[in-house]
């Protein structure tokens, strides 16, 4: 079973954290501190795999994850899921992420948390994999996206929020991100490499 | 076209996010954190009613503010008030703040259980989704009781959905993974079960994660779902890459269905020969594919398949049945211990370490000791590092010992701080256990000292001292060394604590020598004295006083260092008590008083070894197993089996001269004096020889004291019929090792068992079939007079309370001494409800266990044959077969005996022959056989030619019933 499905940044900064087990509020922030300290202070290239921490059940517990780019991906499972199904796993989240987001970034998922919370919903449930077959969950997301578009198109004030969105200052017109501190990094490395599809063999880790 | 128009953010959202980024320090964050709440908590508040966007913009803030890690404690209501909105995007939005910020026991979960209803019914697929969803991620005992009669009527109707089906599936798992209690098995079962031959391969993926954890508890119910499991499997395996289109992932067929289906036959025994063929040619053809060349150079294509093959190898092992299948599996283990992939390595290590506990490939793994080791050196990840001594420390042998341990303690230099304790943990006990001459295992624990000193546990310290003082051949040697040791200029304050306990003990064995007179031991101790912490300066203190005894010479001496006042108005009331209690024994008592007073301490009793189960307790902290081990520990603690009785004192008895000096009465009464037997192993030692009645339940001094013979003595009254019903069974497990050996509607009783040579270890487990607690649990191992002397039993106790639905485990270690005839039988008693139950079963210990198969030529074999022609070394058998003739199972069944199966050594191709020797502690015992199959009278005739005739009958009788 997975415990938890933890996406953080270089520097630690929660961007998602979905926990299938019950925690307190406190415990769940400290899990994510503990869990980036044990992810951050490994080597590249060494394996993908540790002990967890103590807090979420010691070694009783793997811990799985994946470094991309800005972000790391962490799962926090029991002895019961394959360590390579788990890793893989968690390439076709990415995967579809960016196939949703079109050249994910770190800053999709921060301002869309709950798109991202909506995917992995049709991957995981309940701590158990729901659906691993990407062309299905994409449908799926397609299919919710558009019944948001026609109930928006349904109601007046929901369409003058949306074209009030279209001047979204930071990702349509990336001259005034001036004073954003983080630059928007890809996930997947975009234009040749993307054209190559050779950035997917291996997490860039920059 | 990307699946999220970016165009739909809210800028509200993005303004605030964006303002949070921007802050420059933590203050500024909570400060403008703080202030969006407080808009939010108006707006919540306010009179006017909140349009659907607003609300969900809002709550997106919640969200946003929750994973920085501040408490909401508010807007869980308006998040109910969506899920009742008829629109998707806010309904969606109420279910996503519920599942993530609402709390199992909210108040708010009967409203919220009255929307899924609600949503449940609507027979819209999305909303039935969301429904399931929050059901599952929420979990909560009052949704179960909600919704676990409901969730598998839509889980099995005709028209749900594939989607909404493989959310029913999960969700349904999770109830019961919360409340098993609420989740009735009923009609449904058999229709879940069906699902694993459903069209949608999501749907099968679902249903089998389902059924592993549903078959776990209730494996009858869910029995069929081998052989549907297996087929679909085979129909995966064998299918071209394409056939199952948007499952394949990186020309890999649907690997994560694969694995989960590997996993669910894990949760059953090998399967009966006709499927179990069709399962063994899948798990051929993955081991095959694994040598194919990669038909991707992706890294995803290798890690999926290799996910497979991991999980095939895993049930491989947990079969442990087919030899062939074993070595194959450790063979690609062998393989990926070298790969470049790290990932595949780390794997590769750990699987390898379940190996080496199967009879069959243990040998095969030390082969690859080298590889091991050689990862112990080089690798660059520690977590792959840990992998390495975990195997070693299971591929270990008495073959080995000496190696693997002198490679740890070199690793030991300079590991990882997080792991060192371990490894110390994990070297002492190998020393113990694997130790012929007990000069390398103190050697050892002083180098581990040395080396290692602040990760050497209380525990391994005791230990060595025990071990000295019940082994005199090596005390001498001991006092020398620690001796010598101390002579270091900075030594760890453990290697004072056991230099003190040992010279104290022992020091007279080295006085003779001028270079370690009494005076010089004295000094050396004392040298150390002020730079030690004040409980080893109490142990120091009660050395002295000790030597006043061993050596009278320099008893003023030592009178002088204890009236000094650093001693007697020592600020610490423990020093102080002792040295004026110990200035005053050495004033007034005589000699002899004082040669009384101050004897050598008694042997100490044992049964397990504290080490080990510090080690398990480190292993799996949290775990139901691990609770067991401190219960364990703590029961052993109080009795004061594991620590030198000097511990206790240390710390708090009010008076210390009492207990320290050997007269309390817990170890002069509980301490058999220790058995002459020289070479066996320290646990044995321990046993107490005088009952081979070993008490199991833990604990409490009663329990130890005597009711061995009186549990004995219940069995005789009454176990004739009870012990015989069992009969047919025990002969089921003369050739093989695992199973099911008795079963009733309270009780499961399974084993598992290993041998090598004159040694085993049988873990029985004990499975309360009922739902209430068994009370009284109690476990007794009994052997007939004879037995006794040729067998030595020795058990751990168990926990006396086993819970309803729960198994508890019970490790039987088993030494040969001798040949001999009878089972032991095991005993049972418990309360269950308010009735005493008592049965008795044979436990299938017998003498073929201890068969070592030998291989030879057709010229040796006849040769051997020949020279055992004394009447009295054959016995012959003849007798009519009970089960079809097949040759193939009468094969594997001689191989399951224990000996070897020689190919082209009968004239006669029909017959079989086989070789092998009984290994006892005394003697070795070689045995051949040859079996001729008469197929047109259905019978046979066997003989056995060994070398006592005692044996040869026993092999005889034994394997007669087989056929």
């Amino acid at each position: 079973m997975i415990k938890a499905i933890l996406i953080f940044n270089n520097h630690g900064k929660p961007r998602l954290s979905k926990f299938y087990q019950r925690y307190s509020e406190d415990t769940q922030q400290q899990i994510i501190r503990e869990t980036f300290h044990l992810v951050s202070k490994r080597d590249e290239n060494v394996c993908n795999f540790l002990e967890g921490g103590l807090l979420i059940g010691g070694s009783d517990n793997k811990l799985i994850y994946r470094h991309y780019a800005t972000l790391y991906f962490v799962f926090c499972v029991d002895s019961s899921e394959s360590e390579l199904g788990i890793l893989d796993l968690i390439q076709v989240f990415v995967e579809t992420l960016d196939k949703c987001f079109e050249n994910v970034c770190e800053l999709d998922l921060i301002f869309h948390v709950d798109k991202v919370h909506n995917i992995l919903a049709e991957m995981v449930m309940g701590g158990m994999v729901l659906e691993t077959n990407m062309n299905e969950i994409v449908t799926q997301i397609d299919a919710q996206n558009k019944l948001e578009k026609s109930e928006a198109l349904s109601s007046h004030d929901s369409l003058s929020a949306m074209s009030r969105s279209w001047s979204y200052p930071y990702l349509s017109n990336p001259d005034t991100t001036g004073s954003l501190n983080l630059k928007r990094t890809h996930l997947f490395p975009v234009g040749k490499n993307k054209a190559k599809d050779a950035a997917l063999s291996t997490p860039p880790q920059l | 076209m990307p699946a999220v128009s970016k165009g739909d953010g809210m800028r509200g959202l993005a303004v605030f996010i964006s303002d949070i980024r921007n802050c420059k320090s933590k203050e500024a964050e909570i400060k403008r954190i703080n202030k969006e709440l407080a808009n939010i908590r108006s707006k919540f508040k306010g009179d006017k009613a909140l349009d659907g966007y607003s609300k969900k913009k809002y709550v997106c803030k919640l969200l946003f503010i929750f994973l920085l890690g501040h408490d909401i404690d508010f807007g869980h209501m308006e998040a109910v008030n969506l899920l009742s909105s008829n629109r998707y995007t806010e309904k969606q939005i109420g279910y996503l703040f519920i599942s993530v910020l609402v709390n199992s026991n909210s108040e708010l979960i009967r409203l919220i259980n009255n929307a899924i209803k609600n949503d449940l019914a609507s027979r819209n697929p999305t909303f039935m989704g969301l429904a399931l969803h929050c059901i599952a991620n929420v979990g909560s005992r009052e949704m179960a009781e909600a919704f676990a009669g409901e969730i598998p009527k839509i889980l099995v109707a005709g028209d749900t959905m594939d989607s909404v089906k493989q959310s029913a599936a999960l969700c349904l798992l999770r109830l019961y993974r919360t409340s098993p209690d609420l989740v009735p098995m009923g009609d449904w079962t058999s229709r879940v079960v069906h699902l694993l031959n459903d069209q949608h391969l999501g749907v099968v993926t679902a249903a089998t994660s389902l059924i592993t954890t549903l078959a776990q508890k209730n494996p009858e119910e869910f029995k069929t779902s081998v052989s549907l499991a297996v087929s679909r499997l085979s129909r995966i395996v064998t299918s071209a890459s394409t056939d199952l289109q948007d499952y394949t992932y990186y020309f890999v067929p649907a690997p994560w269905l694969s694995v989960k289906l590997l996993r669910l036959l894990q949760c059953y025994p090998p399967p009966d020969p006709a499927v179990r063929g069709r399962l063994t040619e899948c798990l051929e053809t993955i081991l095959n594919k694994a040598q194919e060349p990669p038909k991707s150079k992706k890294v995803q294509h290798s890690n999926a398949k290799n996910a497979v093959l991991f999980e095939a190898i895993s049930l491989i092992i947990h079969h442990d049945s087919e030899p062939n299948l074993l070595v194959r599996a450790c063979n690609q283990l062998g393989q990926f211990l070298q790969h470049r992939e790290t990932n595949l390595r780390y794997l590769a290590l750990e699987s390898m370490c379940t190996l080496a506990s199967s009879e069959f490939s243990h040998e095969a793994v030390k082969t690859h000791i080298e590889t091991v080791i050689n990862a112990l050196k080089t690798e660059r990840d520690v977590s792959v590092r840990q992998r390495a001594v975990d195997l070693l420390y299971a591929m270990c042998d008495r073959s080995n010992a000496q190696q693997i341990v002198a490679e740890m303690l070199n690793y030991l230099e300079t590991a990882d701080y997080s792991i060192r304790e371990e490894i110390v943990l994990k070297v002492a006990i190998l020393a113990e256990k694997y130790a012929v001459d007990y000069t390398w295992y103190v050697d050892t624990i002083l180098n581990l000292i040395r080396i290692a000193g602040d990760y050497v546990s209380e525990e391994v310290w005791y230990r060595v001292i025990q071990i000295v003082i019940n082994r005199d051949d090596v005390q001498g040697y001991a006092a020398k060394t620690v001796f010598e040791a101390l002579q270091a200029p900075a030594c760890h304050e453990n290697l004072v604590k056991v230099g003190g306990y040992i010279l104290g003990e022992f020091g007279n064995l080295i006085a003779g020598d001028p270079r370690s007179s009494p005076l010089i031991q004295f000094n050396l101790l004392h040298s150390k004295f002020h730079l030690c912490s004040v409980p080893t300066r109490a142990l120091l203190l009660s050395t002295y006083i000790k030597f006043v005894n061993l050596f009278p010479e320099i008893k003023t001496t030592i009178q002088d260092v204890l009236r000094s006042d650093s001693q007697l108005k020592n600020a610490d009331v423990e020093l102080q008590q002792r040295a004026v209690e110990y200035l005053r024994l050495s004033t007034i008592a005589s000699t002899d008083i004082l040669a009384t007073v101050l004897e050598e301490m008694p042997p100490f009793p044992e049964r397990e070894s504290s080490i080990l189960a510090k080690l398990k307790k480190k292993k799996g902290p949290g775990t139901v197993t691990d609770l067991e081990e401190i219960k364990k520990e703590r029961s052993s603690d109080m009795n004061g089996s594991a620590e030198p009785a000097l511990n206790a004192t240390v710390v708090t008895t009010p008076s210390p001269t009492e207990d320290l000096l050997g007269l309390g009465p817990a170890p002069v009464t509980n301490s058999p004096p220790p058995p002459p037997t020289s070479d066996i192993l320290l646990v044995d030692v321990f046993a107490n020889p005088a009952a081979a009645v070993a008490p199991l339940a833990p604990g409490s001094d009663d329990n130890f004291a005597s009711p061995d013979l009186a549990s004995s003595e219940v069995v005789s009254e009454e176990p004739a019929d009870t012990v015989h019903d069992a009969d047919e069974l025990f002969h089921k497990f003369v050739c093989k090792n695992n199973g099911v050996l008795f079963e009733n509607q309270l009780l499961q009783i399974g084993l598992k068992s290993e041998f090598r040579q004159n040694l085993g270890r049988m873990f029985i487990f004990y499975g309360n079939k009922t739902s209430t607690q068994f009370l009284n649990f109690t476990p007794t191992v009994i052997c007939s007079d004879d037995l006794q002397s040729s067998l030595n039993l020795q058990t751990k106790p168990v926990d006396p309370t086993v819970d309803g639905g729960a198994q508890v485990q019970q490790v039987v270690n088993i030494e040969c001494v001798s040949d001999f005839m009878e089972a032991p039988i095991l005993n049972i008693q418990f309360r269950y409800g308010g009735t005493f139950q008592n049965l008795s079963v044979k436990l299938p210990i017998t003498l073929n266990k201890f068969f070592q198969p030998t291989e030879m030529s057709s010229q040796d074999f006849f040769q051997r044959w020949k020279q055992l022609s004394n009447p009295k070394q054959e016995v012959q058998n003849i007798f009519k077969a009970k089960h079809p003739m097949d040759a193939e199972i009468t094969k594997a069944k001689i191989i399951g005996f224990g000996s070897a199966l020689l190919e082209e050594v009968d004239p006669n191709p029909a017959n079989f022959v086989g070789a092998g020797i009984i290994h006892t502690k005394t003697t070795q015992i070689g045995c051949l056989l040859r079996l001729e199959p008469n197929l047109q009278a259905q019978m046979y005739r066997l003989t056995l030619r060994t070398s006592k005739e005692a044996v040869s009958q026993r092999l005889c009788e034994l394997l007669s019933e087989q056929f």
